[in-house]
């Protein structure tokens, strides 16, 4: 049983915290010790949240470790940007093509860094940077909240597990009149890396 | 069954097992989701007390009764909760009582990283500390068979990163024991339970005999370990930090201490008999050094890894190759970059009511001491007015202190509704009874909005919702005696700064209550304003408010739509009148 180290990286209000549970859950449901962790600050919304998910045999600490990570997904450009240090070589990168302006890019004092910098940046580590349209993909399905389930089904291909283990885990998890939406949402995000 | 939890959660569901009866707390970041959690089993009494000195005493007074009870609350908490924690060592108690706070190193969501397990020592009391979910729920029990064993209450420490980190758990249908069909007669005891002073020096050496008894009793308790390997190294650690060293020290002796205090002295002097080197991984103060040092134990801690912020496996490990403790790991190469990557710094919500008043307390130039909150982020630019924040409840006595030392500048104290309740209420009689002139804005958000919404007595709602009598902040400060008093809804901003000068030009003593629930938690939300480009001559004055769907670019201002909450304050501040209201 490989371990499997996670970080994702949004926005506060992204869906961020939902996805990484769910990660989490599919996780022991594989038959893996799995730990999570969150870090966020104090803001309700629009500040950084980061969470960190881990499988393996025997899991010890809820924070993943610089250079160790599998797969950073960000559910936001800038925010990906943030943890290259994270990675481990030949690492791979989900990066949602979304940006989201931090205030002082809104007020006109500070650059808000380019799609090809981001990406170069990432590949000093990660082998690949997969760009998904995740928040394009779920504003389409009709709620752009969903796009945490759209980088899951992106990032399923690449874990393994079983579809359907996913699929049940999403069933439990969001809210029962959304559940079919988020399920269409997991498989639409599935067809960018299948 | 093996399920996910986060340390909170895990917190409540041991004390539920463990036939906690009743639970009492102040929210507060990291500690707030335990009696959320707790509030939801059958068969319990939860309550949001209006501060935590408030909790301890209600926990107390049920352990009394006999009772198993829990107050949590967040490190701070305990400092205000402190006074019941000291007497409640000194009498003791007859139903366990377990205290539950948690630490909050690199502050989070805090004004300081004091390290509680101090108060342990301090307070001469026992305290335990899990390491991950499963621990917490078990310790929870451990520690109220320790309370009712030595008669003593016990405190369990967590910090931000068990509270909430989610870890797998053994859940099961198992039920607490059921309570006593008929309730007994609580047990007079005044010689144990009235500390004045002539029972409180009987009880004295009690607290000192039980702290030693106590202290033998860890050499037996199985939560403190020796889990062998390489001899070489020896790793004592604790709580979190055990599972750091464990990713890091992966071959050493580990001694994982589930007690950080009083310490078995016996099993350590076991543990160093046995290794080479001691090496103590532990978080903030060198609080397990000191101790081992005192024993005459050699050990290093401190002189390798920092008493600053929050440990983590990089840093440990970090620290460690520094030491010479492990080889250099082979790691790739570092990333060295000049991006710039700016930040997103805690803002005030849009729609956020506290974001009108401080527009208005900045335009009037008006001198503001703060107090802990949402509304502590009126602090941060670009609104920039707020210019003092120390702990729950300071503001008005800052006031008042900087009204009597007299400056020519305006003052006023800002401090939220629950914050009011917590500990506004003693200061503002002061302003009253020692003649102040000062001015005391309650900015009601009518929710405790910074932790999670909670219902408090301002509410007029229970933990569970239930409705029940509500604390009306106007009458209570009319009570009080305050003659000057207005209620406004803050983003009436004419209405507000007219209530303003008038406070600010009286003598009298007063009080605003400046009304707007939380956007969030009323989920109120309008269309969205739209920029007139025609108009819009982008002097950039609506920025000012600090509200992130106003986007500056290169021709004009623009709403983001998807964030905005349509509360229609820049509308409002536009010189224009370019933002128009849809």
């Amino acid at each position: 049983m490989n371990n499997l180290d996670f970080l994702m990286a949004g926005v506060g209000g992204q869906g961020t915290i939902l996805a990484s549970n769910i990660l989490a859950e599919v996780g022991l449901q594989l038959g893996y010790d799995v730990k999570k962790a969150e870090v966020h600050g104090m803001a309700q919304r629009g500040g950084e949240v980061d969470s960190h998910v881990r499988w393996g045999s025997k899991v010890y600490s809820p924070l993943v470790e610089e250079n160790n990570v599998d797969y950073l997904v960000g559910f936001e450009m800038l925010e990906a940007a943030r943890f290259p240090q994270y990675l481990k070589e030949g690492a791979v990168s989900l990066v949602n093509d979304y940006r989201i302006n931090p205030p002082l890019v809104n007020l006109g004092k500070a650059q808000y860094p380019s799609k090809k910098e981001i990406e170069s940046l990432l590949l000093s580590r990660a082998d690949k940077v997969i760009w998904v349209e995740g928040t394009g993909i779920a504003k389409e399905l009709g709620n752009p909240a969903m796009v945490g389930v759209v980088m899951l089904g992106a990032l399923s291909n690449l874990v393994g597990g079983d579809k359907e283990a996913w699929l049940e885990v999403i069933g439990q998890m969001v809210p029962p009149k959304f559940v079919d939406l988020n399920k269409e949402a997991f498989l639409e995000g599935r067809k960018v890396t299948g | 069954m093996k399920k996910l939890m986060t340390g909170n959660e895990a917190f409540a569901y041991g004390a539920y097992l463990a036939g906690v009866r009743v639970g009492a707390a102040y929210p507060g970041t990291p500690s707030s989701e335990i009696m959320d959690n707790f509030s939801r089993y059958p068969g319990v009494f939860a309550e949001w007390s209006p501060n935590e000195k408030v909790s301890l005493d209600v926990a107390i007074g049920a352990a009394y009764a006999g009772t198993r009870a829990m107050s949590s609350m967040k490190h701070v908490g305990l400092n205000v909760a402190s006074d019941s924690l000291f007497y409640a060592v000194y009498t003791g108690v007859k139903g366990g009582l377990v205290i539950i706070c948690a630490d909050d190193p690199h502050m989070h969501s805090s004004q300081n990283e004091q390290d509680n397990r101090n108060y342990a020592k301090f307070a001469k009391c026992p305290m335990l500390e899990p390491s991950d979910s499963e621990e917490a729920k078990q310790f929870v029990g451990i520690a109220l068979d320790l309370s009712e064993k030595f008669e003593t209450p016990v405190i369990v420490r967590s910090v931000t990163r068990l509270s909430h980190s989610s870890t797998p758990v053994e859940h099961s249908d198992a039920t607490p024991p059921p309570p006593p069909e008929e309730p007994p007669l609580y047990e007079r005891n005044a010689q144990r339970y009235v500390m004045v002073p002539a029972n409180a020096r009987r009880r004295h050496p009690i607290v000192e005999d039980r702290l030693k008894k106590i202290a033998e009793y860890a050499e037996t308790m199985p939560i403190n370990f020796i889990e062998p390997g390489d001899d070489q190294l020896g790793i004592i650690s604790a709580g979190v930090n055990y599972h750091y060293a464990k990713e890091v020290f992966p071959n050493a002796t580990f001694l994982k201490l589930g007690m950080v205090y009083p310490l078995p002295e016996k099993l350590i002097r076991e543990f160093a008999d046995r290794v080479k080197t001691i090496v103590i991984v532990e978080e903030l103060d060198p609080f397990l050094e000191e101790q081992l040092k005192l024993m005459g134990i050699e050990a290093r801690g401190k002189d390798i890894f920092p008493m600053l912020g929050e440990f983590s496996p990089t840093l440990v490990r970090n620290c460690a190759v520094k030491a010479g403790l492990i080889p250099t790991p082979e790691a790739p190469p570092e990333i060295k970059t000049d991006l710039e990557r700016p930040i997103r710094p805690p803002m005030l919500c849009p729609g956020c009511g506290h974001r009108a008043l401080f527009h208005v307390l900045r335009e009037n130039g008006v001198l503001v001491t703060g107090d802990i909150g949402c509304y502590t982020l009126g602090a941060a630019p670009p609104l920039a007015a707020m210019h003092t924040t120390g702990c729950m409840g300071a503001s008005i006595g800052v006031a008042h202190g900087i009204d009597k030392g007299n400056v020519k500048d305006d003052v006023v104290a800002v401090l939220g509704d629950s914050t009011f309740l917590h500990s506004g209420i003693h200061p503002l009689i002061d302003v009253l009874y020692n003649q102040g002139t000062s001015t005391t804005i309650i900015s009601d958000n009518s929710a405790t909005a910074m932790t999670g919404f909670q219902e408090h007595p301002g509410t007029g709602k229970t933990i569970k919702k239930d409705e029940t009598a509500l604390v009306d902040p106007e009458k209570l400060v009319r009570g009080i005696g305050f003659e000057k008093v207005d209620v406004c809804d803050p983003y009436d901003i004419d209405q507000m700064e007219k209530i303003l000068k008038d406070h600010l030009q009286s003598d009298m003593p007063s009080v605003i209550i400046a009304r707007h629930p939380c956007v969030l938690n009323a989920k109120e939300k309008h269309t969205p304003p739209e920029v007139d480009p025609e108009l819009c001559i982008n002097c950039g004055i609506c920025l000012d408010i600090g509200c992130s769907p106003l986007i500056q670019e290169e021709e004009h201002v623009r709403v983001d739509a998807l964030l905005c909450n349509g509360c229609g304050l820049c509308v409002k501040v536009c010189p224009q009148e370019a933002i128009i209201e849809k």
